[in-house]
């Protein structure tokens, strides 16, 4: 009953609600963060269902990278926050606009 | 007999580099030293090389001395070429670049360019050796492109005067028209026969003479011609012939001694020889040959009535130079090439001989040049008189004078040359020739009378100061005068009839009219016994006996008869108008599309529109770019986001 | 199976509410903890496509290191909630539009584009005795081995970079500088100075 159909869905649910989230949430850097792992687990999500649907382990062996790979982004990210912080006294993207040519 | 030619070459350029780099340390008196020296090693030689390959019998010798590159078999060398039409040109050269030189310690006394001015004569000398003894095309370019680049540097000598740099800009504009046909000539040896060397480039002769090449699309052209003419024009532009003739007279503005050795003696000469070398070239094509005498004709007779109206005194003598190169390109046409180089010789040293009497005078004259402003000089300068006498009556082919041998012989030689047919080309050649005779008598001494004779028309404070000039001016007239005077006697025969030239010099026996007048040669006294009985020789003194009657008997008649024929003095005084048609024509015509182009397509279209307007349009396109570029992170993700959607979407809807 | 379904809707229902709790929730502390349910959702559903691994590593590193790490890093910034206001008013219909083009474009792609293949029937089951963690092992550790060591090395990396980003000199600690105290020399310590005898008093 329960197929790649829905693993699918529901992924692709995840995927448009981070989406939403990013836009709603522009001005705090640790929400952006978070919805960024949302998104990358929506992703996870679709490795897993397709592995399982065809019975083959190297997408789960991509899941298990981009875990890692999430989390090491995830501790260099805050760690860039925290500096930053302790720069600017702010985390609010408005004020960050240095790129700005 | 190598380390010679080179000591002949190289000497005067050490010299020449000397003088000109080291002029300071070394002083005036250094700098005269080194290239008097320099040049007269060179003529000492030449004249052994010369005394060598004439009485010594000595074989003619072709070396090279360094090869220069090699690209797809052209050989491109450094090399001498020596055989008799060499030895007698490097002997010439270097005989008159000496008097030059000498000449020029009195004339330029005064000059503070005296060490840059003995500096440039002696490159020109190295220049025209380098000319004369090339065994390849390359070099004779080089040579020519150099004696070129120092007639330019001479004539501008005096740089801060507007008429020298005018002078010295219009003779290299000129000379460029020349140099164009030139090099295109040169372009077309090389193609046809695939080489550079006179030698191999002689032997394939006969077979570019059979090879013909489309010019412009449907009129085919016998390759040959087409060389030989193209070379001709090189020749117009170095040797003055109408209508690139129009730098000649202008190149006066340079020092005295400059036109004696540049503008008359030797460079001028330097198509001449060119074509007398090339005689091999020449004799397969008649067609060039017609070119070569009618231009020539012209140049004789048109440019010779020029000299009668000219008041400034090196202006006459630059018109005469004009009309006696006439001469000389006739012969050439007439495929006597002998008598053309005869002339050239001959020419020389009265023609020098002429400039450095001019000079002469206008030392005295404290370098005033109106022949109107002088007059009587004769009793204050008599060396200078005589020689300046003898310059003329051997300009005029008096009997027994160097130019009366070369002269005579030579409208002998177009008269008897019938190969031309009996057409026009023939009459115009013969009668050019035989009316410049008088043309030249009437100028040349109405410049004299003008000068030496008749009232004193120039100021008191003049007159004071005028007497003989020192040394270093007369001993060159003296020793210019006497191989004016006697070097016809003694060359003549061998030069024109003994088969002097040996195979440097190729004449097609149907055509060799040397040949044919040899065979009544009795020697130079029977010419001179029969002078007498020559229409020459009566057109030239009825010259001689008008310049008399005009210019000692009734001065006054000149005037009158300018006041009546106006149009026609006019038209002579303008030079029929060649100089308004080139520069009001040409130049005009060349400073208005440079300007165009200037205004419109440099400063306008590459400047505006193509440099400055893209780096405009880039500036204001990133002007509207950078909006896009808040440098906050969210507008980033945000266009990630966008881009990932419309990407998404075209994925699924239009693929 | 139906049981399963259920369960499957559950969870699905639970993880979503939660993601929106993410996104919405005005407290970043509380969007922290609502993604930690998401994962712990998520962690249930992959456990239910039976990848038991993953979902355990997803437990234990991310709810168990990375959001805790989130945690602190709020905490410890000590964010200004109302200072960091949402633009949630403004820019709420422009996500909306962006997520809802979005969603057409997945639904095409998942429903309509894969009539083919057999996606809405359940998962075959797996072969007897199989195990998902010793089947990952086995293509973990022999056909992608470099790439797991390129992974170990990333999280050294981030490791470094971390605390190298985060670390600061603070001024007048103490601390060793082991290469001075072994270059010492005895002159330098010890000064031996010449002074007359006390007098007796």
């Amino acid at each position: 009953m329960i197929g790649l159909q829905h693993y699918l869905t529901l992924s692709a649910m995840l995927f448009v609600l981070s989406i939403a989230g990013i836009i709603i949430n522009r001005r705090n850097l640790i929400l952006l963060l978070m919805c960024i792992e949302l998104m990358l687990l929506a992703v996870n999500f679709n490795f897993i269902a397709f592995s399982r649907y065809l019975g083959d382990e190297t997408g789960q062996v991509f899941v298990f990278f981009i875990l890692t790979v999430a989390a090491a982004e995830a501790a260099i990210g805050l760690a860039i926050l925290v500096v930053l912080f302790r720069t600017r006294r702010s985390i609010n993207v408005q004020e960050l606009n240095s790129l700005k040519g | 007999m190598y380390s010679y030619y080179l000591t002949i070459v190289l000497a005067p350029l050490f010299a020449a580099i000397v003088a000109g780099l080291f002029g300071h340390k070394i002083g005036r008196k250094g700098a005269h030293s080194i290239t008097i020296g320099a040049v007269g090693l060179s003529c000492l030689l030449s004249f052994y090389v010369l005394y060598r390959m004439y009485w010594g019998g000595a074989e003619p010798e072709n070396v090279s001395a360094y090869t220069w590159a090699v690209s797809d078999g052209l050989r491109m060398e450094i090399g001498f070429l020596v055989d008799r039409l060499t030895a007698l040109m490097m002997a010439v050269v270097t005989f008159v670049s000496l008097m030059v030189h000498v000449y020029t310690i009195g004339y330029m006394h005064d000059d503070p360019g005296y060490q840059r001015f003995f500096s440039y004569i002696s490159l020109f000398t190295f220049s025209m050796l380098m000319l004369v003894m090339s065994n390849n095309f390359l070099q004779l370019f080089f040579g020519w492109e150099a004696v070129g680049l120092v007639s330019y540097l001479l004539i501008g000598f005096w740089f801060k005067r507007e008429t020298a740099i005018f002078a010295n800009l219009k003779a290299f504009l000129v000379n460029r028209v020349g140099d164009f046909g030139f090099i295109l000539g040169i372009a077309a040896v090389v193609m046809f026969t695939g080489s550079l060397d006179y030698v191999a480039v002689f032997g394939q002769a006969e077979e570019v003479a059979a090879q013909s090449i489309e010019v412009f699309p449907g009129s085919p052209w016998n390759a040959m011609t087409l060389i030989c003419i193209l070379l001709f024009i090189g020749a117009m532009g170095k040797s003055a012939q109408a209508p690139l003739h129009v730098w000649l007279p202008d190149s006066m503005e340079g020092p005295t001694p400059i036109s004696a050795l540049i503008h008359a003696a030797t460079m001028v000469t330097a198509g001449i020889f060119m074509v007398a070398r090339m005689s091999p070239l020449y004799e397969f094509s008649t067609t060039a040959l017609a070119v070569v005498i009618v231009i020539g004709a012209i140049t004789a007779f048109f440019m010779g009535l020029l000299g009668i109206v000219q008041n400034d005194i090196k202006r006459v003598v630059a018109y005469s130079t004009l009309s006696q190169l006439g001469y000389m390109t006739v012969a050439l046409g007439a495929s006597a090439y002998g008598a053309a180089i005869f002339h050239l010789m001959t020419h020389a040293f009265f023609k020098a001989l002429l400039f450095l009497g001019a000079g002469s005078v206008i030392i005295a004259m404290h370098h005033e040049q109106d022949i109107r402003k002088m007059g009587g000089i004769r009793k204050y300068m008599p060396i200078t008189y005589w020689t300046s006498l003898i310059g003329s009556l051997a300009l005029i082919g008096f009997p027994g004078t160097a130019g009366f041998f070369s002269k005579d012989l030579l409208i002998e030689a177009v008269r008897e040359s019938h190969w031309h047919g009996a057409g026009a080309v023939y009459w115009i050649a013969y009668l050019s020739v035989l009316l410049g005779v008088f043309v030249t008598a009437l100028y040349s001494f109405r410049m004299f009378f003008l000068v030496f004779h008749g009232e004193e028309r120039m100021d008191k404070e003049t007159r004071s100061h005028l007497h003989e000039t020192p040394w270093v001016v007369t001993v060159p007239l003296i020793m210019l005068a006497i191989p004016s005077l006697v070097i016809g006697w003694y060359t003549v025969g061998p030069v024109l009839f003994g088969g002097f030239f040996g195979d440097a010099i190729v004449v097609d026996p149907g055509r060799d009219v040397l040949a044919h007048m040899g065979e009544h040669w009795h020697g130079p006294m029977g010419l001179l016994t029969h002078a007498w009985q020559t229409p020459v020789f009566w057109l030239a003194m009825a010259g001689l006996a008008t310049a008399v009657y005009f210019y000692l008997l009734r001065p006054d008649l000149p005037a009158k008869i300018k006041a009546k024929v106006e149009g026609l003095y006019n038209l002579l005084d303008r030079k029929y108008y060649f100089d308004d048609l080139y520069i009001k024509g040409f130049a005009a015509w060349g400073r208005g599309i440079g300007t165009a182009l200037w205004k419109r397509g440099d400063q306008f279209l590459i400047d505006g529109v193509l440099v400055n307007g893209t780096a405009n349009s880039v500036g204001k396109l990133a002007g509207v770019m950078r909006q896009l570029q808040s440098g906050y992170l969210y507008t980033y993700a945000f266009a990630m986001i966008i881009g990932l959607t419309m990407f998404l979407g075209w994925l699924i809807w239009f693929r | 199976m139906i049981f399963e379904a259920m369960l499957f809707y559950l969870f699905a229902a639970v993880m979503i509410g939660a993601a929106l709790g993410v996104v919405f929730a005005k407290n970043p502390v509380h969007s922290v903890m609502f993604l930690v349910l998401t994962f712990f959702n998520a962690a249930i559903l992959w456990l239910m496509a039976e990848a038991e691994f993953l979902a355990i590593v997803l437990v234990l590193v991310y709810v168990g290191a990375v959001m805790v790490l989130f945690l602190f890093v709020i905490m410890m910034l000590e964010v200004n909630v109302e200072a960091v206001k949402r633009g949630l008013t403004r820019y709420a219909p422009l996500a909306i539009a962006i997520a809802l083009i979005m969603v057409i474009e997945l639904i095409q792609l998942i429903w309509l584009r894969s009539r083919d293949v057999q996606i809405s029937s359940s998962f075959a089951p797996n072969p007897e005795g199989y195990e998902n963690t010793k089947a990952l092992g086995a293509v973990l550790y022999t056909e992608h081995v470099y790439a797991f060591e390129i992974a170990a090395v990333i999280l050294l990396l981030a490791i470094v970079a971390a605390i190298t980003l985060t670390m600061r000199k603070r001024p007048g600690l103490k601390v060793q500088d082991i290469s001075k105290q072994v270059s010492v020399r005895a002159k330098d310590r010890i000064r031996i100075v010449k002074m007359d005898a006390e007098k007796k008093q």
